[in-house]
């Protein structure tokens, strides 16, 4: 950590429009926010030298906001904000729950909802919350704005469709109808990584979102088709079992999280009638 | 770099990325702030931006820019959260506790103990078993 620090350099811009003009002007730069992920991968040496550029100071990336009928997050909005706004637990109460269990008051104050979704972990926990509740993520460069689901962001493990010279600016989601329901399993509720976690919304349409069973996070097409059809429970955890491929690694295996993904299916249904 | 640390003012000169935890212990000469597991997972360099506790081993110096930092040397040593910590042996190899400390400052007048234990989360200690320490910071 402290050999390679001298050879990083730092941009910080105070407002979105300057650090747009830099994304396109001074790039490749790699953005950071509350660095509760960039950190530590710094902390032990597994950052390349490289140069970054703060979003922390540009304030009106934090906004929470409704307009029509989508709820607006922005993209520095913190863990602690979106426990705290009325808006958030009213609107996406899931997002709170998840929220609440993705570390102490510590990092809380400091991660942002665009820092997990740009950081990409197939461990994230707002990820499945937001691919649940269909979720956009707005980008914006100096000259344009686009709009892409979160189940379209990722193109891979940690890899998405973000071009050099965009920055994650919001994530949008719509009004969701339904009974949200939100589980993570881990070896600690708050603090510990994933083992599995689980998103979901009870509608005549459900819709349900795991992480920690594949590369990225993602949706049950199938699985939400049999439920939408009228299938019996143990049906659809059936179809989910054969759904999913997650894999074993250092904190599960394969065929735990499959038959836990299963339960956590089932819990959801009886829970959310 | 201009910032307010434990209520003074103080013009420091440090590289942006640099570790505000690493800023504190060696430019600044406070090592009561102390490092456990540098990835944010234990707390022990918990300090204080705008009120507000966070891992100093997470927190590049250019962050704190304007900012007020307040570390358990702010304290004063004899702060009610500290003689409750004595009183109740509530440290033993002590590395956990300033951290402790600093995040127990934002709980609040008289919490309850759930809210201790929730608001203790991200403060790891492998010496206590906590119940000391969730005594020490009710009685505060």
């Amino acid at each position: 950590m402290k050999g390679i620090i001298a050879a990083l350099d730092l941009h910080e811009p105070s407002s979105l429009d300057e650090a747009l003009r830099a994304m396109r002007d001074d790039g490749p730069l790699t953005p950071l926010a509350g660095c509760t992920d960039l950190y530590v991968a710094l902390n032990f040496g597994t950052l390349e030298p490289r140069r970054f550029i703060s979003l922390w100071s540009v304030d009106e990336l934090r906004t929470i906001e409704k307009s029509d009928h989508v709820l607006r997050i922005g993209a520095l909005a913190t863990y602690a904000s979106i426990i705290q706004s009325k808006l958030v637990r009213k609107r996406l109460p899931m997002l709170v729950s998840a929220a609440k269990e993705i570390g102490g008051v510590q990092i809380h104050n400091r991660g942002t909802i665009g820092g997990n979704v740009a950081n990409g972990s197939p461990a994230g926990d707002t990820l499945p919350v937001l691919a649940a509740a269909d979720a956009v993520v707005v980008m914006r460069s100096v000259d344009s704005e686009r709009r892409v689901p979160l189940t379209q962001f990722y193109s891979g493990y940690r890899s998405n469709v973000l071009r050099v010279d965009e920055l994650i600016v919001a994530l949008e989601v719509p009004a969701v109808h339904g009974k949200q329901w939100f589980r993570k399993v881990g070896t600690r509720a708050a603090q510990a990584i994933s083992k599995i976690v689980m998103a979901a919304v009870r509608s005549p349409r459900p819709s349900i979102a795991l992480g920690s069973v594949a590369p990225t996070v993602i949706r049950l097409p199938m699985t939400e088709g049999a439920l939408e059809e009228g299938a019996p429970i143990e049906e659809a955890q059936r179809i989910l079992m054969d759904e999913i491929s997650p894999i074993d690694d250092m904190r599960s295996t394969q065929e735990y999280r499959r038959r836990v993904a299963a339960n956590l299916l089932g819990r959801f249904w009886a829970e959310t009638e | 770099m201009i910032f307010s640390l434990n209520s003074s003012t103080v013009d420091i000169d440090a590289h942006p990325m640099k570790r505000l935890l690493d800023v504190l212990r060696e430019e600044c000469g406070l090592t009561g702030t102390k490092e456990g597991c540098g990835e944010g997972e234990c707390g022990a360099c918990t300090v204080l931006i705008d009120d507000a506790p966070v891992c100093a081993c997470l927190v590049p110096f250019a962050h704190v820019r304007g900012a007020s930092v307040t570390t358990i040397e702010g304290l004063g040593g004899d702060h009610p959260l500290q003689r409750a910590f004595v009183e109740e042996g509530g440290a033993q190899c002590g590395i956990c506790t300033p951290g402790m400390i600093m995040t127990a400052l934002s709980l609040g007048e008289k919490p309850t103990l759930r809210k201790v234990r929730e608001g203790l989360v991200g403060n790891l200690c492998r010496c206590t078993g906590y119940e000391a320490i969730y005594r020490a910071v009710r009685k505060a």
